[in-house]
């Protein structure tokens, strides 16, 4: 008993002040891209030639963030001149195409859905499948639950069943063999519902991208209302997206 | 004892012509004398060679490593019916390419798709239906028996699969696990799609293990284009490798304290695996190791500030863990719970050669770090982590051993300032015709690549595995005559991979 108090003394009081205060992540962190502008045209080829993603579209000079996995070889190679990676962590989005990025990205609070704010608010129940991917993201989800984030005390919980749930929440470019499944547990969801895509798996098919086993984008067999980016985005990202879309 | 097959090195190029090429009797004669005599299976596969020749091909352990091939007809004697550890292997083989191995003791598939050669499908299946679930489970008969079907989604925040329990009251008989949701075809993808997306697609065989698949995809294309990596290069892969095991370990005694419902603890190992997952981030910006390893060496250096902080963090860390530990296994509702729980015995963890933490546990004391070491290994002393015990306790405690070694291992490494040339552009011109074979020790124990070039350089095949592939039938078999509500306790404590595992 000494003991369990003991540790209770030492382990203290852990959890973070966000969404009041960013908690700090360390420098190296890959956030956001921001797009330098005035770049010139072979710089942005050999970035977009050397994105093992094909993410940078050399039309536009955007970057997709659907696509990259925030490895950082286009940073590497232009020297941060033309894509630098940020430490913000707040880049998620409720259209695909707004994705597509030169770090300007719509304010997410302001194109909430009002009807979910006024339903899920106070409550958000959320049912997570796991369809294809490598688990990292499933992780970063998990890790939501523990002191520092503590995503319960926002009156947001992951769920057993899909009976409880108010959303779904998709990791995983859903292959082959999980997509009966996904859309299985999404019908046994109450109307109405939110489906939010974890993750450039599920956004795009990510790193799987081609394969023939899997979807490429979660929004062609499901209605997208949230798309949270990363390879697998940041507990925060997560926090961040949730918090902004439903509180 | 004498065999045919050849001897090689982890990580060492071969001239494929070097590999021997015995008669399939021959090579089936050498496999069963080295594997009934204690080898062990590194990789068993099949490929198709330039000439679309079906052949397959076996790396065995014992002291060394060992490979030889053969030519691979449709119907086959199957090796596993006297040799228990080819079964999962023969069944990959017969899935992946039409091939049936003749009186196999059990013959299923492993992750449910349609072969690569247009052969009629070994298990009648017909992949243009939903193939997942639509099998006969193996059912205990019997008036009192009843079955419990769980997944493929499960309660929580994770991987999908099947388990299927048959049960006399509480009392597992058996537990059947069926996997194969998460196959997203990685092994193909490696060789369809453009270089520079190889360390993309090693990175995301299985996240939790993001360095352990991306070193042995680093090291097989550094051999077959002759690039050493610098030492600091090496250095910084071994940190990592180190702070991968670590974060996994400490969230597995988490998941096992909770599991328990010992709460305080599973909260501060969530808690502390946070931190390490961050200490992955502060070497290079991705909590999993995502983006450090490439072939060549590393894209992320330790600098000095760096180094610092990771040594402040850990020097406070330590103890902090030290004391979480002595909270969990001084609780005798905790002993109680762990001990005697869910034995895989020696035998049968050899027979099923178990890898790892869970081979460890039961007794196997084997590890790729102190036998076939790679990076920066060779130059530290891992000790035997053996345990006799079997049970869930082992498994904790292999765990607890490993995360102290760990934390020692990374301190020792960064006394002193580590140097390394980032790696901009890596080479990917690989020598033709040639084969390597890669191991290495990732948290969940032997992680293993091939590498099969044709003459032009191109990749022939490409085989990934993961140790799970070993240990799934670990969990199952850890299950037979336990209370089925040990389930949960006996999972985490192997805490296998699914995407791992199905590719």
């Amino acid at each position: 008993m000494l003991n369990t108090l003991k540790n209770r003394f030492e382990q203290g009081y852990r959890t973070c002040d966000y969404p009041k205060e960013k908690p700090a992540v360390f420098s190296r962190y890959r956030g956001k891209p921001i797009i330098q502008k005035d770049v010139s045209n072979d710089m942005v080829k050999a970035c977009a030639n050397a994105c093992p993603q094909d993410a940078i579209d050399v039309d536009s000079n955007k970057i997709d963030m659907g696509r990259c996995v925030f490895c950082g070889t286009c940073e590497r190679i232009s020297n941060g001149k033309f894509v630098r990676f940020s430490g913000d962590f707040e880049i998620s989005t409720f259209r695909k195409e707004h994705l597509l990025t030169d770090g300007d990205l719509p304010a997410l609070a302001e194109h909430s859905k009002q009807h979910f704010k006024k339903l899920f608010g106070r409550s958000l129940q959320l049912r997570q499948v796991s369809a294809g991917g490598c688990n990292a993201c499933e992780a970063d989800l998990n890790v939501l639950a523990t002191p520092f984030f503590d995503l319960a005390r926002f009156g947001i919980n992951f769920v057993a069943s899909p009976r409880h749930a108010d959303g779904i929440v998709v990791t995983g470019p859903v292959s082959r063999n999980m997509k009966t499944a996904l859309l299985k547990t999404y019908d046994a969801i109450a109307d109405p519902k939110v489906v939010i895509a974890v993750g450039s798996c599920a956004i795009t098919g990510g790193p799987f991208l081609g394969s023939p086993e899997i979807t490429q984008g979660l929004d062609t067999i499901l209605p997208v209302d949230l798309f949270i980016p990363g390879c697998p985005p940041h507990p925060l990202t997560n926090l961040h997206a949730l918090l902004t879309f439903f509180k | 004892m004498t065999t045919a097959f050849l001897e090689i090195l982890n990580g060492e190029k071969l001239s494929r012509e070097k590999i021997p090429h015995l008669s399939f009797h021959n090579f089936q004669e050498n496999a069963l004398d080295i594997v009934k005599n204690g080898g062990k299976i590194v990789q068993y596969f099949g490929f198709q060679d330039e000439d679309s020749a079906m052949k397959l091909m076996a790396v065995l352990r014992t002291d060394k490593l060992l490979v030889a091939c053969c030519d691979a007809k449709d119907v086959y004697p199957s090796l596993s019916k006297t040799c228990e550890p080819f079964h999962m292997f023969e069944r990959e083989i017969a899935e992946q390419f039409g091939i049936r191995p003749e009186d196999h003791p059990w013959l299923k598939m492993v992750r449910y798709h349609a072969n690569y050669r247009n052969k009629p499908d070994v298990f009648g299946n017909d992949y243009k239906e939903d193939i997942p679930g639509n099998y006969e489970y193996y059912k205990v008969e019997g008036d009192e028996i009843h079955e419990v079907a769980v997944g493929p989604v499960h309660a929580g925040v994770i991987e999908p699969g099947h388990f299927r329990f048959n049960c006399i009251g509480e009392r597992v008989l058996h537990l059947e696990i069926q996997l194969g949701y998460q196959h997203r075809a990685v092994e193909n993808l490696f060789y369809t799609v453009q270089a520079k997306r190889l360390p993309i697609l090693a990175e995301n065989i299985a996240g939790d293990t993001t360095i352990g698949h991306s070193l042995c995809m680093a090291q097989a294309v550094e051999a077959l284009t002759s690039v050493t990596p610098d030492k600091g290069a090496q250095i910084i892969r071994t940190i990592a490798l180190e702070l991968e095991r670590l974060a996994n370990h400490i969230g597995d005694l988490g998941a096992l304290s909770g599991d328990v419902a010992f709460l305080p603890p599973a909260n501060y190992f969530g808690r502390l695996r946070g931190d390490f997952l961050n200490l992955s981030l502060l070497l290079c910006g991705n909590r999993f190791g995502k983006g450090l390893v490439r072939p060549g060496g590393v894209c992320f250096s330790l600098d000095d500030d760096i180094r610092a902080t990771l040594g402040e963090r850990l020097k406070e860390l330590k103890p902090q863990m030290g004391h979480v530990f002595e909270l969990l296994f001084s609780a005798s509702t905790v002993r109680a719970r762990f001990e005697y729980c869910g034995i895989v015995s020696t035998d049968d963890a050899e027979k099923l050669g178990l890898v790892g933490p869970a081979g460890r546990a039961s007794g196997i004391g084997y590890d790729v770090r102190r036998e076939f070491s790679t990076e920066y290994y060779g130059k530290i002393d891992i000790p035997e982590n053996k345990k006799t015990s079997c049970d869930v306790y082992a498994r904790a405690r292999i765990r607890y051993d490993e995360i102290l070694q760990s934390i020692n291992i990374i301190q020792s490494l960064i006394k002193k300032p580590v140097q390394t040339q980032c790696v901009n552009d890596s080479n990917y011109n690989l020598s033709a015709s040639s084969f390597v074979v890669t191991l290495n020790e990732a948290w969940r124990g032997e992680v293993s690549h091939v590498m099969l070039t044709d003459k032009e350089g191109k990749i022939l095949r490409y085989k990934v595995k993961d140790p799970s592939f070993h240990n799934w039938m670990g969990l199952a078999m850890s299950l037979r005559d336990t209370g089925i509500s040990d389930f949960p306790l006996n999972n985490k404590s192997f805490n296998l991979s699914y995407c791992g595992f199905d590719l």
